[in-house]
């Protein structure tokens, strides 16, 4: 419900009020900083959450890593399955075409 | 399950497959599809700022309202330009197109309003296969203009004008009381000719045919959007892409490459412009997502305000509908030169589903990319 | 990009997808995203196109801007006209449709009516324009609300005057258990809302798991989270455990973000009741100012009229919304009701399930058609069935990934 997007925090601009600056592929803005205290405390260069023009929160390099290497565990152990129903499927679209080309066939199954 | 009691391909097969094909989901799509297809109507009973978006509202009006009223065969093709006859010539033809430009900022990074209009202009032109012989400028201009603005705007006319090799051969000047125009509004008209029969034509769109995007998308809309500083972005890379393409596409026209049709992607952006492709063509346009261009800046805009690069606005990039064979041809020419460096293939034609656009993500999936609808507004959610 | 382009792999979603369709065997799942925005990333990549045709995405209430009531959207564009009034919102709203027109149709009309990104805008143009009341129309969930708490904060400080929230800001549990009331609804799991998590935190979906028997995983809004999400969600359901889980760790804490929390509370107080467009009035769903801030208050400065206007009565979208009908189902779409002229909420915004389903949808459904017709019959038994048993599955295809 809330388009809010990873962006690299460049500089706090205004301490006081709690004003940063951040960068998404060459463009920035100013955001307000507010919320960035405790957990979320942000240093330069580190990346926030951006959501109309305030930081929501710190993205954590640490457990955006997890998440992937999670994800990546999976791809190897099912590349084989992926191997065959590629097979599988190239088998059958022969078979359909075959069916097509000869009028009529027996089951592919 | 039925699917099992039948043989592929067979007689039973088809019937439930055609059974299939009629459940209602499928039966509310094509009643879509029908309506779509049906000649809009203007329901509303003001103008808003969508009318002038490029997009879905902007068809609507240009259709329902002015096609309808003012209706004849040479406006009703509904092309960027028209072609006139010449009597007693039958070889080559009048093309006219006229264009206005109210843009606020005057001036923003990589141009001005005047480079605009006459690249617009010269654009509209170009993209219809047409040799720009010369063009027409009328000026509405607010009271209290400040003189060196205005002559700011002329002066990159003229650079403009000299660059793209046309000249502006005759204009108009109006003053409205302070309030009633934004500074300044220019609108060009553009004369030039075209060989006949034109090869550049939309009944030459045919299924297998390859779209060629001359470089990346939404530099234009994306400077703008920022110029105005209503977002309170900054983006020192960020250019507007403006430039004339009569170079281009003359070097297409003349190496021999059969380009089939072409149009420039200006307001409503690239997808605007495939939509109407796919819809005046009856074919259908497959787009790959991996392949469009795109600049950073522009991805960085786009990401943060939440909208779809597909629709900004480009003022110096081409749709080129190709056949298939000179497709490579067609992308190192346009590399070759200084519009078309960014210059790929970007997608195909396809027969079917009739006047539709959809695009294969780079995630694997498959996506409708429709008309704009309205202006590309920054969201939040 | 960093932190969207690793979670938007081709590969990794295959893979993933191959696992979700071996692991969620012959059993038909229906998995509720919450979130709008899930449902902007599920249509806008194509993800049920890698899905396998036995696991459902139902697309939830979560679309601020599709939730709010005609008459509320009425109310707004009345302080619109309202004399020296700037009216602000963001962009999402200027094309929905009140009873008599939208916020575009009354600029057009002369209101000053601007798009704003942030609160904070509002607040500049409230300082450049002195004697002018500017309002801001507030939308959103628990994510956005802070940031009007956090703008209203600052106005105070700094003394300022004309600077008024029409606050229609709303929270997504209420919602969530109105949906899971209903009766006619069936579903093996939620997909949580992660931006509204990095503001409330996990915990306060446990009474999801805890009354219901429902697991929830907490998502991020790339295409390889929601994937990861359903995958984690048939998991559970799998393994016989039902909890709160975070997918979304790199940037939701487990108890949220305490500050805005905090500033929340000293802003914003629970409305008795709101009225949500298509679910109807759902008590304790929507926020409003603190007595503290009643003269930031548009609805208490401004007269509105707040003439309630029911939903159109051949619109469906509370039957979308819950999840029983989908998007095409419902006898006006994308015949009376299109994303040019919308009838009903979920049309309204690009994050409304039909508005997704209308915009990037169509031809993915088409094409399987297509392809079912072309291939005549699919072979059966060899381990890719699709015999999954579900009258309404429309098209039987065993493995869609390429």
């Amino acid at each position: 419900m809330c388009l809010a997007i990873p962006a690299r925090l460049v500089e706090y601009v205004d301490e006081e009020r709690m004003y940063g600056k951040v960068e998404l592929g060459g463009v920035q803005r100013r955001i307000n900083t507010s919320l960035l205290v405790g957990e979320d405390k942000t240093e330069p260069g580190e990346y926030v959450l951006v959501h109309v023009g305030f930081a929501l929160s710190r993205v954590s390099e640490t457990e955006a890593a997890e998440t992937l290497r999670i994800l990546e565990e999976m791809g190897p152990a099912y590349t084989d399955e992926m191997e065959q129903i590629r097979e599988w499927q190239a088998m059958e679209e022969e078979l359909v075409g075959a069916h097509y080309r000869d009028g009529n066939g027996g089951s592919p199954a | 399950m039925t699917d099992t009691m039948v043989e592929p391909g067979s007689g039973a097969a088809i019937r439930a497959a055609s059974a299939r094909i009629a459940d209602p989901e499928q039966r509310v799509l094509e009643r879509i599809a029908e309506i779509r297809k049906r000649k809009p109507s203007m329901r509303e009973d003001a103008i808003t700022m969508s009318h002038g978006a490029g997009g879905k509202a902007s068809h609507t009006l240009v259709t329902a309202l002015f096609g309808d009223i003012l209706s004849n065969p040479v406006l009703d093709q509904l092309g960027d330009q028209a072609v006139l006859a010449i009597p007693g010539v039958d070889h080559i033809g009048l093309a006219v197109t006229t264009d206005s430009f109210v843009v606020s900022p005057l001036f923003f990074p990589g141009g001005d309003i005047g480079e605009l209009a006459v690249n617009g202009t010269i654009n509209d032109l170009a993209v219809g296969g047409a040799t720009p012989m010369g063009i027409s400028a009328a000026f509405i201009l607010e009271e209290g203009l400040d003189v060196a603005v205005l002559r700011r705007v002329v002066e990159s006319m003229r650079r403009a004008a000299d660059r793209a090799g046309v000249s502006v051969v005759t204009g108009d000047t109006k003053v409205v009381p302070r309030g009633k125009a934004d500074q300044l509004f220019i609108t060009t008209t553009g004369v030039g000719v075209v060989a006949l029969p034109n090869r550049i034509a939309i009944p030459r769109i045919v299924p297998g045919d390859v779209v060629i995007l001359s470089g990346a998308m939404g530099d234009h809309g994306a400077t703008v959007m920022l110029a105005r500083g209503d977002v309170d972005l900054e983006a020192d890379s960020l250019r507007s892409d403006t430039m004339p393409l009569n170079g281009l596409t003359a070097a297409l026209l003349d190496s021999g490459v059969d380009v089939h049709f072409m149009r420039d992607a200006t307001r409503g952006g690239v997808a605007t412009v495939l939509n109407e492709i796919a819809q005046a063509a009856g074919v259908a346009v497959a787009i790959d997502e991996a392949s469009l261009p795109i600049h950073d800046a522009v991805r960085g805009v786009a990401e943060i305000l939440g909208i779809d690069p597909l629709y900004i606005a480009n003022e110096g990039k081409l749709v080129a509908i190709v056949a298939k064979q000179d497709a490579t041809r067609a992308v190192d020419l346009m590399r070759s030169r200084p519009e078309g460096t960014e210059a790929v293939v970007i997608g195909e034609v396809l027969a079917e589903p009739e006047g539709m656009v959809f695009i294969h993500t780079g995630f694997g999936g498959t996506r409708v990319v429709d008309m704009l609808i309205g202006d590309p507004l920054p969201r939040i959610c | 990009m960093k932190f969207a382009d690793e979670f938007r792999d081709a590969d990794l979603a295959r893979a993933l997808a191959a696992r979700i369709t071996a692991e969620s065997g012959d059993k038909h799942w229906k998995i509720m995203e919450v979130c709008g925005g899930h449902t902007h990333t599920i249509f806008k990549y194509g993800i049920e196109d890698l899905l396998p045709s036995n696991v459902e995405l139902v697309h939830g209430p979560g679309c601020p801007v599709c939730v709010i009531p005609m008459g509320r959207l009425d109310d707004g564009i009345a302080v619109a006209h309202e004399p020296g009034v700037i009216f602000t919102c963001f962009g999402d709203l200027m094309r929905v449709p009140g009873s008599k027109g939208s916020l575009l149709d009354a600029k057009a009309a002369g209101a000053d009516v601007r798009m704003v990104y942030s609160p904070l805008d509002a607040l500049k143009i409230a300082q450049e324009n002195p004697d002018r009341k500017v309002v801001f129309y507030a939308i959103g969930f628990e994510t956005t609300a802070p940031s009007t708490a956090l703008t209203l904060m600052r106005a105070k400080a700094e003394g300022l005057r004309n600077l008024f929230v029409f606050c229609n800001h709303v929270t997504i549990i209420p919602p969530m258990k109105a949906i899971l009331d209903s009766p006619d609804l069936q579903l093996d799991g939620f997909l949580g809302p992660g931006h509204v998590s990095t503001v409330v935190g996990i915990r306060p979906f446990e009474f999801v798991t805890r009354t219901y028997n429902k697991p929830v995983v907490v998502v991020g809004f790339e295409p390889l989270d929601i994937l990861q999400g359903v995958h984690m969600i048939i998991q559970q359901v799998l393994e016989g455990r039902c909890e709160v889980e975070n997918q979304y760790r790199r940037v939701v804490h487990d108890d949220g973000n305490p500050k805005a929390l905090e500033v929340l509370a000293r802003v914003f107080k629970l409305r008795s009741h709101f009225e949500w467009r298509g679910l109807g009035f759902i008590s304790q769903s929507a926020l409003e100012l603190q007595d503290e801030y009643a003269d930031f208050d548009a609805e208490k400065v401004f007269s509105v009229p707040g003439v309630r206007v029911a939903d159109p009565k051949a619109c469906q979208c509370g039957e979308v919304l819950k999840g029983v009908l989908k998007p095409w189902e419902c006898k006006v779409f994308g015949t009376a009701c299109t994303p040019e002229t919308p009838i009903g909420t979920c049309m309204v915004s690009s994050e409304g399930a039909c508005a997704a389903y209308y915009n990037f949808g169509r031809y993915s459904r088409a094409r399987e058609r297509e392809r079912v017709l072309a291939s005549g019959d699919r072979p059966n038994g060899n381990g890719h069935s699709n015999g999954n048993g579900v009258e309404h599955d429309l098209v039987p295809l065993a493995v869609r990934a390429r």
